[in-house]
């Protein structure tokens, strides 16, 4: 049976759309990977003998910030693991038991990319642990205990994907935390650190550690076991929906009305939703950077002011037109010019853009210098950007399954590699621009470079808008057959 | 109204339709039977220029729709669900439909009123999305929003199936009258010969992507149609 499930895995992966996406892109991306392992590798590795010569105690050091990987670990997997999906609805009525179907599920998520990486660095660490002198029985209590928390995350983030009760609880106690050690009020590595140092120290504790991750793997199988039918998982509960008419956007004719779609689509839709969401997260994109030295040079001001007033602009923006991929063919019978439908996307972009730079006022209190950066990059990315993006978009054939309730655990991810690539020419060229500026004159002649450029893009609007409008024209007929295959 | 002239169209090699010449004048009710595979659909992504042809082109009242978008205006379909937009009510779906087409909300209200027993009392003021009504209610909100703004043609691919019979008997009436007093061209396809000759005043058999027979509506042509399907096809291969 699992021969079956792993052969309609292969295939399902094989025949995607988006498999075929692009060579260029692939190799990009194993290149990437190959790197960051051998990275983590070689700091698993390393990371003794530089501690040692630093005349720490490598175990107890590391232990003391493991916290920090702990709750990263919880956060970047919430937004970038891909839950397990599986068109289950066609073995709902085969003779396959539904604990063979959960299991296979929940097995799969075992491997994942996000369980891996975590093996490059303790493998190695534990390895050298053992050659210096530690205890083999300690360091394998402590090494189990590393695994148990990485497929505990795991499971806790299938679990916090679908039961939002938990994911509220989550996020409050790390915000509170994050913040409360960030305030300076408590530091969370005190009550963490003598946790990790007893896994060692008491191996009992670390090989205790493995009942989390089992437990939790019970809870999911038990949780999604009886839901695994078509009226809960498959098919959504529904609730009586409030409609909101947004009569203030009737002035604006044709325009006004793809808006309130464009609004209806976000708010009404899981995948649009947290991609908004998740542009928010940008906004606080500077606060990462204030405290680090080397990012006080201007350039990488002018970096972080294209990030955070740019969020909305590269979640969501990166994804023009896939959003209505589910029913683009009506848009392009219907009575639309595609100017008409490029210019509405084109509004929303920058509207969001320029409400981004709004919120990101709160960069005042570090000083006008870095709230200047902000808006010379809002500048650039409505004038210039936020066209790019749209032509982008006329080569972005993923459709998007908005009603993601259809998959099994359902696939809220919103986040690609593929846009994050896309984004990259998006910040190069400004930067570039600034940088020989400031060099040869001043920081003011990079921003008046930079935002003149932005300016720039706004004036030249119509006949770039052309130029889009030709390439989505040629693309309109590959797009269609690509948004045709679904999933 | 539309003129098809040459046109083909290839998948990996296979021509799945070939129509040398067919016209349709304004104010037609054309039907397209044909088996599944005859190419109904491919033949309506031509005319609404959802797909490339080979060769050949369509044109709708003179614009050539590969072109020109100034076919939209006066041209509207419903093909499958890729109509639909799922996370709209019924009623803002046809309000986005109608702002599209230059009415508003209060000449759409007026517009929907004589449908309001096509619908059963399922699809208005339900406070439902789209996405969550059934089958069935989605086709009839796809239907009736593609009758918005007074459209001169109307597509509509298989416009009976999934429908209960009496919803069945009330499109057919008023399919029979747009097209008597609205001068409204109507193309449709069915898998159903008694609904399509009942309702069309020209049918056309496709049959492997080509045309095999041009009927014009008589007595004899359920008859005809039914001869043709239970052996001529058998015959033909």
């Amino acid at each position: 049976m699992v021969k079956k499930f792993l052969f309609l895995e292969w295939k399902s992966f094989s025949r995607s759309a988006s498999f075929n996406f692009n060579l260029a892109i692939k190799i990009l991306l194993s290149i990437a990977a190959a790197f960051y392992g051998a990275m983590i590798l070689l700091l698993g590795i390393g990371v003794f003998y530089m501690l040692q010569e630093e005349g720490f105690e490598p175990l107890s050091t590391v232990n003391k910030y493991l916290v920090y990987w702990w709750l990263a670990d919880l956060i970047v997997r919430y937004f970038l693991q891909q839950t397990p999906v599986m068109q289950v609805k066609p073995l709902l009525t085969l003779p396959i038991k539904k604990s063979k179907i959960v299991s296979f599920l929940l097995g799969k998520s075992a491997f994942s990319f996000f369980n891996m990486y975590p093996v490059f660095f303790f493998l190695p660490f534990s390895i050298v642990l053992v050659v210096n002198g530690y205890s083999i029985v300690g360091v394998l209590a402590w090494h189990l205990a590393m695994m148990s928390i990485v497929y505990a995350n795991n499971y806790l983030n299938l679990l916090i994907e679908n039961l939002n009760a938990l994911f509220i609880a989550v996020a409050v106690i790390l915000v509170t935390l994050i913040g409360a050690q960030y305030a300076g009020y408590l530091d969370i590595t005190i009550y963490f650190s003598p946790i990790f140092q007893a896994f060692y120290a008491y191996p009992i504790i670390g090989f205790g550690m493995l009942l989390i991750p089992i437990s939790l793997f019970m809870y999911c199988f038990n949780y999604f076991k009886p839901r695994l039918r078509l009226d809960d998982v498959i098919k959504k509960k529904e609730k009586e929906v409030k409609t909101e008419n947004f009569t203030w956007l009737d002035k604006y004719g044709v325009l006004g009305s793809f808006l309130k779609n464009d609004l209806k689509l976000i708010l009404r839709n899981k995948r649009s939703k947290s991609t908004v969401l998740t542009s928010i997260f940008f906004l606080f994109y500077g606060l990462l950077l204030m405290s680090d030295s080397m990012y006080g040079a201007p350039t990488w001001k002018l970096f972080s002011g294209l990030f955070i007033s740019g969020g909305f602009l590269f979640t969501f923006g990166g994804f023009v037109p896939s959003w209505d991929s589910s029913y683009y063919p009506l848009m392009m019978s219907q009575n639309i010019k595609y100017k008409e439908y490029l210019s509405s996307k084109w509004w929303l972009i920058v509207i969001a853009t320029f409400c981004s730079m709004l919120l990101a006022s709160f960069y005042l209190y570090f000083g006008w210098e870095y709230y200047l950066a902000i808006i010379v990059g809002a500048i650039y990315n409505m004038g210039v950007n936020a066209h790019i993006v749209l032509l982008g978009g006329a080569y972005v054939k993923t459709p998007i399954d908005l009603n993601a309730g259809k998959k099994a655990f359902g696939d809220k991810k919103a986040f690609n590699v593929k846009t994050i690539l896309l984004t990259i020419p998006k910040l190069l060229l400004p930067l570039l621009i600034f940088y020989a500026f400031y060099k040869i004159w001043n920081v003011q002649a990079g921003y008046i470079a930079v935002a003149l450029l932005g300016i720039m893009g706004f004036a030249f609007k119509n006949s770039v808008f052309s130029l889009i409008e030709k390439i989505y024209k040629q693309e309109k007929y590959a797009t269609l057959s690509a948004y045709k295959q679904k999933n | 109204m539309i003129k098809i002239e040459n046109i083909s169209k290839v998948y990996n090699g296979v021509t799945v339709l070939t129509v040398p010449q067919l016209e349709i004048p304004e104010g037609q009710c054309f039907g397209l039977v044909g088996n599944n595979g005859a190419g109904k659909t491919t033949l309506f992504s031509l005319l609404l220029d959802l797909i490339e042809p080979n060769s050949g082109s369509v044109t709708n009242k003179g614009i050539i729709v590969n072109k020109s978008e100034d076919w939209k205006p006066f041209t509207s379909a419903f093909i499958d669900e890729s109509f639909l937009i799922g996370y709209l009510t019924p009623e803002e779906y046809f309000y986005f439909i109608g702002d599209l087409r230059g009415k508003n909300k209060a000449d759409v209200d007026v517009f929907l009123t004589p449908f309001e027993e096509l619908f059963n009392d399922e699809i208005l003021n339900k406070k439902k999305y789209i996405r969550d009504l059934s089958k069935g209610n989605q086709k009839k909100v796809g239907i009736v929003a593609a009758l918005i703004g007074n459209p001169e043609v109307i597509i509509l691919d298989e416009p009976f199936a999934n429908l209960d019979p009496t919803t069945q008997f009330r499109l057919k009436a008023i399919i029979k009258e747009m097209a008597t007093t609205k001068k409204v061209t109507i193309i449709i396809s069915s898998h159903d010969l008694i609904h399509t000759t009942e309702v069309c005043s020209r049918i056309v058999v496709l049959n492997k992507g080509e045309m095999v027979k041009d009927i014009q509506t008589n007595s004899e042509t359920l008859k005809e149609l039914e001869t043709f399907f239970s052996e001529g096809i058998m015959v033909r291969n």
